[in-house]
């Protein structure tokens, strides 16, 4: 069972990223993007991290896709045009990236010592401690300064996008 | 075991996450589209995410999971502030494509 | 029980409890006309059938035989598959939500009445709510007509801006219940009745009054349906939907109000649980047992879809920085305080 939802979930993923390189409306490409998100979520499940599934699809899928959805509606700049820009990036590109991953590949199938991941496994094998409680006992204890410190992180960015995407002419208004 | 019950190797994880890794890097590589570029950023975010999770699992240690967490929160924040400079970019040079945002003055 | 069984009761699970909801959201919209006739002082549909019981019936019937119209403007591929999203997220969230007591198993721990005990119910309704914005967005933009896209531009908006006032305000729930599990968080407010009740005993009421507004807004309802404002907007992101396409977004619309009313109920209200507690002694018989949960459930369901009506026959309708202000400037700080207060209680006790 797991084998065939694995199967069936990875080829979402793939098809997914796929499509994201194949289409040429920037928002096709984000709901491919979508596809491949969700599709993310549920491998996490399959893997015992619930909590991290559920994070991605609220966190992920429903809001940073959701932003950029919002952008490509606004901008609303149609498809992608045929540019006569330098082809170098792809040319050398593309055989170094499968280059790359063929080493990569060969180096993950010659690894010894990796299990394989089983139907309703948790995590550490503690009696009755769900996902979520294995996870908060250590990120509010050991970690809780990166965890304070990615809050202001987030605040930070907040002001920074506000200050970047406000439009000229308020300032203009405000300044009067 | 029969197909219905046969456990997944995690090798299977680790190649699935090569591959969309690989894949974000191509298409950061051949798009010309300044938000598709910036889509294929967050793919290859993703498959790094899945790596951490299948790595969690082998160790059955919580910290691989709860670097996803944080993986999550910066690119949420990365993602908010590149889309609004790719707002600012746009307001200036009317256009999304990559080839055409390649000088400092207008 | 085998794979098979389980994927077996599992869909005959899934069929009932969609059947009754699809009956459910057909019947709120009768229980919303016929209650906002009587505020303003008229009767509701009457004619067909008695006190107009089949009227349901015959407007599913109507919009079926409309005439599908779709201009050619409209960026089809999403155009169509707006609907579908809007629909399918109102609908599965369902499956997590308890109706009846847990007690009552079937052979092999098969659960009578839920479809899915997973141990993070309540992020899974957070997050479908999250994936129903693209419904909205996407109709809007797909539509190719200004009033389509200020709509739903208005829309996924105040969507996102109160999910985040709607999660906060769970926040409170889940530190008492200590869980996300939604069948633990009914089961910790089971044992005095009435007063153990998260609203009454647990003393969310804050919360209570938060999530209450921040579901008006979530399901595009007086006083916050400025997107569907007719006299506005004409009709907002559903302008160019006609027959079935936008009868499912109507249903999407009712049936997340009836997910909002579950959510509720499970969370403050105390779910299947009898107000009465211990008092009145269970009856003998075991099917009257399974069934008597199910009917609490099911009476507190309705009366905050009752609560919904009300409001929405009586209140006049927010402006939209009214609105972005409100749940920015208001909502979002009392639920944090609301958290905060909750939890130095909790660490006193």
């Amino acid at each position: 069972m797991h084998l065939i939802l694995f199967l069936v979930f990875a080829a979402f993923c793939l098809a997914g990223a796929v499509n994201l390189l194949l289409q040429t409306h920037p928002i096709n490409s984000a709901l491919s993007l979508i596809v491949v998100m969700t599709s993310l979520a549920v491998l996490y499940l399959l893997l015992g991290a619930e909590f991290l599934a559920a994070a991605q699809v609220i966190v992920y899928a429903g809001a940073i896709m959701v932003l950029f959805t919002f952008v490509v509606m606004l901008l609303n700049a149609g498809r992608e045009e045929r540019t006569r820009g330098s082809r170098a990036y792809a040319v050398i590109g593309f055989p170094a990236t499968v280059a790359v991953l063929a080493l990569i590949s060969t180096v993950i199938l010659h690894m010894q010592g990796l299990g394989s991941a089983g139907m309703g496994e948790s995590l550490t094998n503690q009696p009755g401690a769900t996902n979520l409680e294995e996870l908060s006992t250590v990120l509010f204890t050991k970690l809780l300064l990166p965890f304070e410190v990615t809050s202001v992180l987030i605040l930070i960015a907040i002001l920074g996008a506000v200050a970047l995407a406000r439009h000229p002419d308020a300032e203009k208004q405000e300044g009067k | 075991m029969s197909l219905w019950q046969q456990d997944v190797p995690l090798s299977l994880y680790l190649l699935l996450s090569a591959l969309l890794f690989a894949l974000g890097v191509v298409g950061f590589l051949i798009k010309r589209n300044l938000i598709t570029m910036f889509m294929s950023i967050e793919l290859m975010l993703n498959a790094v995410n899945l790596s951490f999770v299948t790595f969690a699992h082998q160790w059955h240690a919580v910290k691989g999971q709860i670097f996803v967490f944080f993986v999550m929160m910066v690119a949420a924040a990365e993602a908010a502030v590149g889309l609004a400079i790719i707002i600012a970019v746009f307001r200036a040079r009317s256009t999304l494509a990559v080839d055409r945002i390649d000088l400092m003055k207008l | 029980m085998t794979i098979l069984q389980f994927v077996f009761w599992s869909l005959l699970k899934v069929i009932v409890v969609t059947v009754v909801l699809l009956m459910g959201v057909a019947y709120t919209v009768l229980l919303e006309r016929k209650l906002v006739g009587r505020i303003q002082n008229r009767w509701g549909p009457t004619r067909v059938g008695p006190f107009g019981l089949l009227q349901p019936l015959v407007d599913g019937a109507k919009s079926f035989l409309k005439e599908d119209i779709i201009p050619s403007g409209v960026y089809r591929p999403l155009y169509l598959l707006a609907p579908i999203i809007a629909l399918s997220c109102a609908l599965i969230s369902i499956a997590v939500v308890p109706f009846g007591s847990p007690a009552v198993t079937g052979p092999g721990g098969f659960h009578f009445f839920q479809i899915a005990d997973v141990n993070i119910g309540l992020l899974v309704i957070l997050g479908i709510t999250s994936i129903g914005v693209y419904g909205i967005a996407l109709a809007g933009w797909s539509s190719n007509n200004k009033y389509s896209l200020l709509g739903s531009l208005r829309s996924s908006a105040q969507l996102i801006s109160y999910e985040l006032a709607l999660g906060l305000s769970l926040v409170g729930v889940v530190l008492r219940a200590q869980s996300l599990n939604m069948r633990i968080i009914v089961e910790s407010q089971s044992k005095h009745g009435l007063l153990s009740w998260n609203l009454f005993g647990g003393f969310q009421f804050v919360a209570f009054f938060i999530y209450l507004m921040a579901a008006y807004a979530e399901t595009n309802r007086s006083p916050f349906d400025l997107p569907e404002a007719e006299s506005e907007l004409t009709a907002g992101y559903h302008t160019e939907y006609s027959s079935m396409k936008f009868a499912m977004f109507f249903m999407a619309e009712y049936a997340n109000m009836i997910m909002v009313g579950c959510v509720a109920t499970l969370l403050f209200l105390g779910g299947w649980t009898s107000p009465f507690g211990d008092l009145i002694p269970l009856p003998q018989n075991i099917v009257l047992q399974a069934l008597l949960p199910m009917f609490w459930f099911v009476l507190k369901v309705f009366s905050f879809l009752f609560l919904y009506v009300w409001v929405r026959g009586t209140l006049p309708r927010f402006r939209y920085d009214q609105l972005m202000n409100f749940g920015w400037g208001y909502l979002m700080p009392l639920a944090i305080l609301n958290i905060l207060a909750t939890s130095l209680w909790l660490a006193y006790k």
